[in-house]
């Protein structure tokens, strides 16, 4: 019953939509590629991947909130501009007014609209009534649990029965249990056709969560976002983790995800002394620092070499989002390769995993030098200067030719983090100095 | 308990009879509701009376330089008086802060001019408002007293308007952003928004900085009420100017009794009003878990209590705000269409009237200011030079001085509760005193000591200033987390150490942030430190202030105007070079929550 007749006219179609920011010097930074999207009625869609990778971005561009810079929104043939629809957000911070009641928060979409006292309240105690929280209407947001917190969330965006459902990572800020709990109840009041909604579209990076709810997974890589695969999906609810065909979906979802590692900058592992081409594509850091690079090397040394992705991040209790720019780093320094969803381990990562911390620097010190063209940058313009000194503004004036403000300046602190720790140079915080390390 | 003040909300509880507070007293406590309603009947006769005084006194014929009289028996009617005045003071602050903040933080063309103005005229002493102020006033209405009284007023809100409005205003800037795009998704209209969101986000900052305001307006007083301005003399009946007139014949016995009469108005309005306020305004947090919390006995609670208050608020506030919200939300302006509300495009031609008029009334005056400028001499630029560079000195002897005393102690009492227990209550006490109003005491003790104006002017400046340090250091020395201390033990430092590894490193934020404010304070207080009538004689200090001061006394426009200019430079510019730096230093390098 989860694949509901698809009607042949979608209620949001998105048409070579397109997000980027313009510099000053007029070169643009983008950050979601042109992009074509429909959502029809009857389905929940989920929108999957990686952290940053302009989810959310997308989810405030259909819902109108977040103008577009190229393509365009339409809401049954109307540019979303021009007619706001009747949407609703439950957002991951749930976003509840602390200063009003459960009630009043609830009620305060519809005041907006202007709907006398007696009916909105009637429409608000039915709703809250629905999500499981009577009993509960005078009590603030800031007396109750977080999964309380989202309800009321949830309710204040059914009360104005909204057409589609927009919920941006809705469960990531509650713990898996509560979790759990909201996600049945959520499918319970769709498939009841509790809800005069028509369609759901949920914005995470939990791919079994996807996997549980959705008729669709729609999967994004990133820099700039594109649409990488889409996926019906077609089990009955309740679904079973443990299905084989479950499993199967989940590992497939990751191998999608993962690949984007893998064909990514194929020109990355050229000779140190080759000079960075100017133009040249520039490698985007992973943000991790370096610490958890040997923990994960030496679990995949334990494990024979090779580890199903999906499989580790299950025993480590990780999430893709935490795991996969540690495996990113990995790979992005030759220690490991990515092949089907699985992560291969090669010689250099093997080297280093049996190093001792000494050695390991030392190998990180070479790896980084060799496949990381910013790093390599900074070590060679360090070493022209006469005192092997320079701000480390200065390399954010590089960077930001290729990323926006906010991530040039979280490129440069990963680079920091990184060439500090491989000792290819000293980083003075208070001045703002970086300092060649002198071997 | 929460309680929600009536007015700050529209209650949902339409089938509920009563506000929450209201619900609890059962069958006992009704006569208890009933002695309220009696007390609040008193008090609304006696408003209507002091309204009436008031009306009198102020639709009376011009009367600028009246007799103050020196009997003690005044002293309540000029405390009603002067209460009135800083009253509508701020109410009017808080009205034009709030637009002022709003316009700032929604408008990206008007935040580009506004946010820098603000800094600009907050660093302008009320004194050079002065002459402006008055002569606009009295010539707006120049036969009935009130315009006398609108020039004083205004002058208050000159002392009280600017942080409320930066409040707001950063308060706005702050909001988080998932609360903006829930009431941007919901269709909040721009009245429930302001309602909802932009002022309950920012109530904890107003009522801060409105405390703050307030007890400023208290220490210009004497400044406000009474003044020469060239030949003409401006006195208003008023606990300012009796302590001023006190002052200037000698007259201790009265001075004392100005001096105590101050006190207990302060110390009254401290208990009655800014207490329940600062309670009530915790509704207000923004924080995801209850906080434990002390149910205090206020008089806000009371009042909520009261049967007149709930019928008030049920008759009159709260259909009241729901026509208002309904009137403004989209849903009744287009019906069931899902048309949002478009932005009128005919507005845009009032908005460049606007800035032309705006504009022009700039460029008329700064022609004039400079033609003003143009006539002073060489030599009096260098005298007001000279003249700011002894007033910065004393400004920022003030603050060493008063980072002295204040980090020791302030750390004492932040780290030791026993000690903050006692000292708390009695500091804050000290600090809502007016500096003003104890100065002819200090001046008495100090005058004839070697350097006793000296003295007596960094006295003044420190007495309104030191305050803001002393809170600030110790918040930070309670801030200091427990394990850090007891690292400090266990390995033994020494107390040398331990001041310059912990302790001085740890409050280093808050002592920048106490200091900033307590820099500023002093430069306005310059105009009444060093110069200042007693016993009949004008004793005055060479320095900026007094330069002010005097100038505003003798209507020299002129050099008013230059000393102001440079006045506002030094202040302006100190707190980009000097303080903001230090600021930066503070959150990158000396911040405990990494």
């Amino acid at each position: 019953m989860a694949t509901a007749s698809l009607s042949p006219v979608p209620i949001i179609e998105a048409r070579k939509l397109e997000k980027f920011y313009t510099q000053p010097d007029g070169t643009r930074i983008q950050v979601i590629s042109p992009t074509d999207l429909a959502v029809y009625p009857g389905q929940i869609i989920a929108l999957l991947g990686p952290s940053g990778c302009g989810k959310s971005t997308l989810l405030r561009m259909l819902t109108g909130l977040s103008p577009s810079s190229a393509g365009g929104v339409f809401w049954h043939g109307q540019p979303v501009t021009d007619e706001r629809p009747n949407v609703a957000i439950v957002f991951q911070s749930f976003a509840l007014f602390p200063w009003l009641t459960v009630l009043e928060n609830v009620e305060a979409p519809l005041e907006a609209r202007g709907m006398v006292p007696i009916e909105r309240h009637k429409r608000a105690l039915r709703i809250i009534d629905a999500v499981g929280l009577d009993g509960f209407e005078s009590a603030y947001p800031k007396e109750l649990s977080g999964g309380m917190k989202q309800r009321v969330g949830v309710a204040r965006a059914l009360v104005v029965e909204p057409e589609v459902l927009f919920m941006d990572e809705p469960f990531s800020a509650l713990d898996v249990l509560t979790a759990e709990t909201l996600r049945g109840e959520i499918l319970e009041l769709w498939q009841g056709r509790k809800i005069p909604t028509r369609a759901i579209f949920i914005v995470t990076h939990n791919i079994e969560e996807a996997v549980v709810l959705a008729d669709r997974i729609i999967v994004l890589g990133k820099n700039p976002a594109n649409i990488r695969a889409d996926f019906a999906v077609s089990f009955s609810h309740p679904r079973e983790r443990k299905a084989a065909a479950f499993v199967e979906l989940v590992d497939e979802i990751y191998r999608v995800l993962t690949s984007t590692q893998a064909e990514r900058e194929p020109g990355a592992v050229v000779a140190a002394s080759n000079p960075p081409v100017p133009g040249k594509k520039v490698v985007m850091l992973p943000h991790t620092r370096p610490g958890g690079l040997a923990g994960l090397l030496e679990i995949l040394v334990d494990q024979g070499g090779r580890i199903d992705l999906h499989k580790l991040a299950d025993e480590l209790n990780l999430e893709v989002d935490s795991l996969l720019p540690t495996v990113d780093t990995a790979d992005l320094l030759g220690f490991l390769k990515v092949e089907e969803g699985d992560a291969v381990i090669v010689l250099e990562g093997a080297a280093f995993a049996q190093a001792d911390i000494q050695q390991r620097k030392e190998l990180f010190r070479k790896a980084a030098l060799a496949n990381i063209p910013l790093l390599r940058q900074m070590e060679q313009a360090l070493r022209a200067k006469n005192n092997r000194t320079l701000p480390a503004e200065f390399f954010h004036d590089l960077l930001d030719e290729h990323f926006s403000e906010e991530e040039s300046r979280r490129q440069l602190e990963t680079a920091i983090q990184w060439g500090r720790y491989a000792e290819i140079f000293d980083y003075d915080a208070a001045t703002g100095k970086l300092t060649l390390t002198e071997a | 308990m929460t309680f929600s003040l009536p007015a700050s909300t529209v209650s949902p509880r339409e089938n509920l009879p009563i506000p929450p507070a209201a619900v609890r007293p059962a069958g006992s406590r009704w006569s208890f509701a009933f002695l309220i309603d009696i007390a609040i009947f008193l008090s609304i006769f006696a408003a209507i009376y002091g309204v009436y005084v008031i009306g009198r006194s102020w639709m009376g014929p011009a009367t600028p330089a009246a007799q103050i009289s020196q009997s003690p028996r005044a002293l309540p009617l000029y405390a009603l008086y002067s209460l009135v005045r800083i009253s509508i003071a701020y109410g009017l602050s808080l009205l034009f802060a709030l637009a002022y903040g709003y316009i700032a933080a929604s408008s990206r063309r008007a935040e580009m001019f506004l946010v820098p103005l603000l800094d600009i005229l907050q660093s302008i002493p009320v004194l050079s408002f002065l002459p402006g102020v008055m002569l606009a006033m009295v010539a707006l209405f120049p036969h009935s007293q009130i315009g006398v009284e609108l020039g004083s007023v205004l002058l208050i809100f000159t002392g009280q308007v600017w942080n409320i409005a930066f409040s707001f205003y950063s308060s706005l800037k702050t909001e988080p952003r998932e609360l903006r795009e829930a009431a941007t998704v919901y269709r909040f209209s721009r009245w429930q928004r302001f309602l909802q969101l932009d002022l309950p986000f920012s109530t904890i900052g107003i009522v801060w900085n409105s405390m703050m305001s307030v007890a400023g307006g208290w220490f210009f007083l004497m400044a406000c009420e009474m003044f020469v301005l060239g030949d003409r003399d401006f006195r208003l009946p008023g606990l300012g100017s009796y302590l001023q007139t006190a002052a200037s014949s000698g007259d201790m016995r009265a001075l004392l009794w100005g001096v105590f009469t101050m006190i207990a108005v302060i110390v009254l309005l401290d208990q009655m009003v800014w207490r329940p306020i600062i309670l009530w305004a915790d509704k207000f947090k923004f924080e995801q878990v209850e906080s434990a919390r002390t149910t205090t006995f206020s008089i806000i609670s009371l009042l909520g209590r009261a049967s007149i208050v709930i019928r008030a608020y049920r008759l009159l506030i709260r259909p009241l705000a729901e026509w208002l919200t309904l009137t403004f939300a989209i849903g009744a302006r287009a019906a069931k269409s899902l048309v949002p509300p478009r932005r009128h495009s005919t507005n845009k031609w009032l908005v460049w009237t606007f800035g032309a008029a705006v504009l022009f009334a700039l460029g008329y005056g700064v022609f004039h200011a400079v033609r003003e400028l143009a006539a002073l001499r060489r030599a009096d630029y260098w005298r007001l030079l000279m003249a700011a560079g002894l007033t910065f000195l004393r400004v920022n002897a003030a603050l060493v001085f008063g980072a002295l005393w204040t980090i020791p102690v302030g750390v004492a009492i932040g780290s030791n509760a026993k000690l903050a227990r006692v000292a708390q209550p009695l500091v804050q006490i000290a600090s809502s005193l007016p500096a003003t109003a104890l100065f002819p005491v200090i001046l008495l003790l100090l005058l004839h000591l070697p350097f006793g104006i000296e003295i007596a002017a960094m006295a003044l400046m420190l007495l309104g200033t030191q305050w803001y340090i002393l809170f600030n250091v110790i918040a930070g020395a309670m801030a200091i987390p427990a394990d850090l201390k007891e690292v400090a033990s266990i390995y033994r430092f020494s107390q040398l150490e331990r001041w310059k590894r912990l302790i001085l490193p740890a409050i280093f934020p808050y002592l920048v942030t106490g200091l900033v404010t307590a820099s500023g304070g002093a430069w306005n207080a310059s105009i009444v430190a060093e110069y200042f009538h007693f016993e009949g004689k004008t004793l005055s200090t060479d320095g900026l202030g007094s330069t002010i001061s005097r100038a505003s006394d003798s209507g020299r426009l002129d050099v008013l105007l230059a000393a102001t200019l440079i006045m506002a430079a030094i202040v302006v510019l100190t707190n980009r070079l000097l303080w903001r730096r230090l600021y930066r230093l503070a959150i990158s390098r000396f911040n405990l929550q990494t």
